[in-house]
């Protein structure tokens, strides 16, 4: 009697080699139990290095003011808010990957989830950061939360769309981090039950809430992560839906526009999946898990990012199209000259802009590409990089000449303070993902077993032989019936 | 508080296909399942094992209508009766503006709901002390726990497993009286059994 489920041989194995499941289980969780490589020490002491350089920087902001950052009179939004946009939009990714995927039912999506809402998590801790610290007063920062107060009580303003922000983000990384936590539950238990010392044992104990593994428990995880899928979906949708309305919401031209949620949303996931390619197809090497996270994961996910990239491309145009369509000189003004004229003094970012994010993706068309680990790594550099300069454009563009000519800003590059700050997130990002790394499954081990028997390399084979034979019999059969 | 001291017959399966028709034959035969221990959620075997279907989704859809009206009638209250704000003449009562954090709250609140929900149902929490029949439950095995009762015959119990394909068996008392209430059908089953 066999178990085994049909899939079609036409879909690659998202498990190579000859696995069965406690292979699945020491696979993946024998990096963690072993001493972390040189390398591990040496990424992990730059990341807290950069932490401590971003820590510092925001001591003096914080000390002697937002003067230590090189914003203007008009350029009150520079680097911090475009990082601020950057690492919110990169975190999209992995709830896409968790929840979209989920609700899509695709299997791959199993070799890459848990990294990915890790990834999540970090990016939008990182996010946080900027908002709170450019309000300046920091310890004033509760003032966004509607709390009865002395004041009044005085209550924020529900209808601005920065509120909106401070409800999207904080709900958005509650979520996630009940998402991951919760998936994480299992694993964890399967850590606990295989800890050689005590320490171990008491630590992944109490990480796992004393995950039995029982069939009920199953049946309300299973019921629990498909909500939490489904809630999940809109919720990543609303929060760059909400970040783009900080912009279209206001009249400055070049972001009075109803494009950008869209746009917006499609540009996050875009990068998003450019930053899991450059964490995982470093994970996977240096951890071994290729037989996991195989080729096939990263052209699925190459394939997202020349859809969304497209996307985006078309959004660019579009939006320049409707500036000239439009007739509104100051609109048609941000776009023409601001952006699209090349001698202007941010000519430069918005030529950068379209190279990375619309020119470069397409090279994503030919398979062979798709499946270069290489050029794969590369490219979600550059789309990073394609990324950060649409924010920048967006925000730096759009203000630096403002209705008055008389204030209109000389050339804006922002202090070292400013660069600390942004430094500071990527220390915290990738601190927070080394340790992920070091002491969580990477992947997620009950999810790879489910799809085991179905998509494994080693029972496909099987199936091939289940299916031949199953055809000889049908086809004898045929034949014995039209004699 | 249902539970107390138990003396269960433990089987481990290492293949799924030999624990469903087992899971099948133990019902069939009148030996009570406490419980099948699983390293992976197994579509079907809730259905198998006779249990319910669970019913958290409902919570988690009460938990979403309550964040709904929490700030739908917060905002309201706050920005037509508490502190009436003129901004150029818009109405008070600016429903279109507070979707978004109407979504959010809806959202956050069945999130939350939910999975305190869960955590209670299931009796998960740290510092939570529970009896593991297998340390390879988590890894590869499918450990299923027969309860016994003072008519149970342990020794037939153990061959009936064996006879199904289980290959590790092994009789384990245990202490199962940390539930808070009664929880599923089985629990009722085993009280009826029991004369209750």
């Amino acid at each position: 009697m066999s178990l085994l489920k049909y899939e079609s041989q036409l879909r690659e194995p998202l498990v190579d080699g000859d696995k069965n499941y406690h292979q699945v289980t020491e696979d993946i969780i024998s990096p963690i139990e072993m001493k972390p490589s040189k390398l591990w020490y040496i990424g992990f002491f730059i990341s807290v290095g950069l932490l401590l350089f971003g820590a510092y920087s925001v001591y003096r902001e914080v000390t002697y003011g937002i003067g230590q950052w090189n914003l203007n009179k008009t350029i009150g939004w520079g680097w911090d808010i475009t990082n601020f946009v950057w690492w919110v939009g990169i975190g999209h990714a992995g709830t896409l990957i968790s929840a979209i995927l989920l609700l899509f039912r695709q299997g791959w999506r199993t070799g890459v989830n848990r990294a990915a809402e890790a990834m999540t998590i970090f990016a939008v801790m990182c996010a946080g950061q900027f908002p709170i610290w450019h309000m300046g007063r920091v310890w004033m920062a509760f003032f966004v939360l509607p709390y009865p107060n002395s004041r009044g009580p005085l209550w924020v303003n529900f209808n601005s769309p920065l509120l909106w922000d401070v409800f999207a983000i904080s709900t958005y990384f509650t979520v996630s981090l009940l998402f991951w936590y919760s998936g994480l539950l299992p694993d964890l238990a399967t850590v606990r039950d295989r800890a050689k010392t005590k320490l171990r044992k008491l630590l992944y104990g109490v990480a796992s809430f004393g995950w039995t593994g029982s069939t009920k428990h199953w049946q309300r995880h299973e019921s629990l992560s498909l909500v939490l899928a489904g809630l999940s979906t809109p919720l990543v949708l609303s929060v760059h839906t909400i970040v783009s309305f900080d912009f279209a919401t206001s009249i400055v031209p070049g972001w009075h526009t109803t494009i950008f949620p869209p746009y917006f949303v499609a540009g996050a996931i875009f990068s998003g999946f450019a930053m899991v390619q450059t964490l995982l197809i470093v994970v996977r090497k240096v951890m071994g898990l290729q037989d996991y996270i195989t080729l096939g994961h990263i052209e699925a996910m190459n394939k997202v990012i020349v859809l969304t990239g497209s996307i985006v491309g078309c959004a660019y145009l579009t939006e320049l199209f409707i500036a000239w369509y439009g007739q509104n000189p100051y609109e048609w003004y941000a776009f023409s000259q601001n952006r699209a004229n090349l001698f202007s003094p941010y000519g430069w970012s918005y030529w950068l802009m379209m190279f990375c994010n619309v020119v470069s993706p397409q090279l994503f068309w030919s398979r062979k590409l798709r499946r270069n680990i290489t050029v794969t790594f590369f490219m979600s550099i550059v789309v990073n990089i394609g990324m950060w300069y649409e924010r920048f454009v967006i925000i730096v563009t759009s203000i630096y000449r403002d209705f008055l000519p008389s204030s209109w800003s000389t050339y804006y590059s922002p202090s070292i303070w400013e660069i600390g700050f942004y430094l500071g997130t990527f220390g915290l990002f990738f601190t927070c993902f080394f340790l992920f790394a070091k002491y969580f499954p990477v992947i997620a081990v009950a999810e790879i077993k489910s799809i085991l028997k179905t998509t494994g390399e080693n029972y496909k084979a099987k199936m091939t032989d289940i299916e031949k034979a199953d055809s000889d019999k049908f086809y004898i059969e045929e034949v014995e019936h039209a004699h | 508080m249902a539970g107390g001291i138990k003396k269960f017959v433990v089987g481990s399966f290492d293949d799924e296909a030999v624990l469903f028709p087992a899971v099948k034959n133990v019902r069939k035969a009148g030996y009570k399942i406490h419980d099948v221990y699983t390293p992976f959620p197994i579509h079907g075997l809730d259905h198998a094992m006779g249990l319910r279907e669970t019913s958290l989704h409902t919570a988690g859809f009460i938990y979403a209508i309550t964040g709904t009206t929490t700030a739908l009638s917060f905002m309201s209250w706050v920005f037509t009766k508490d502190w009436p704000l003129n901004v150029g003449g818009k109405p008070h009562f600016a429903l279109p503006a507070w979707i978004p954090i109407t979504f959010e709250l809806t959202v956050l609140f069945s999130a939350v709901g939910m999975v305190l929900t869960f955590c209670y149902l299931c009796q998960l929490s740290p510092f939570v002390k529970k009896h593991h029949f297998h340390a390879r439950a988590t890894d590869d095995l499918f450990v299923m726990a027969i309860e016994c009762t003072d008519k149970t015959n342990d020794a037939e119990v153990q061959n009936f497993l064996q006879k199904a394909g289980a290959k590790e068996i092994n009789i384990q008392v245990a202490e199962t009286g940390w539930w808070i209430g009664r929880y599923d059908r089985e629990q009722k089953l085993y009280r009826e059994e029991k004369g209750y």
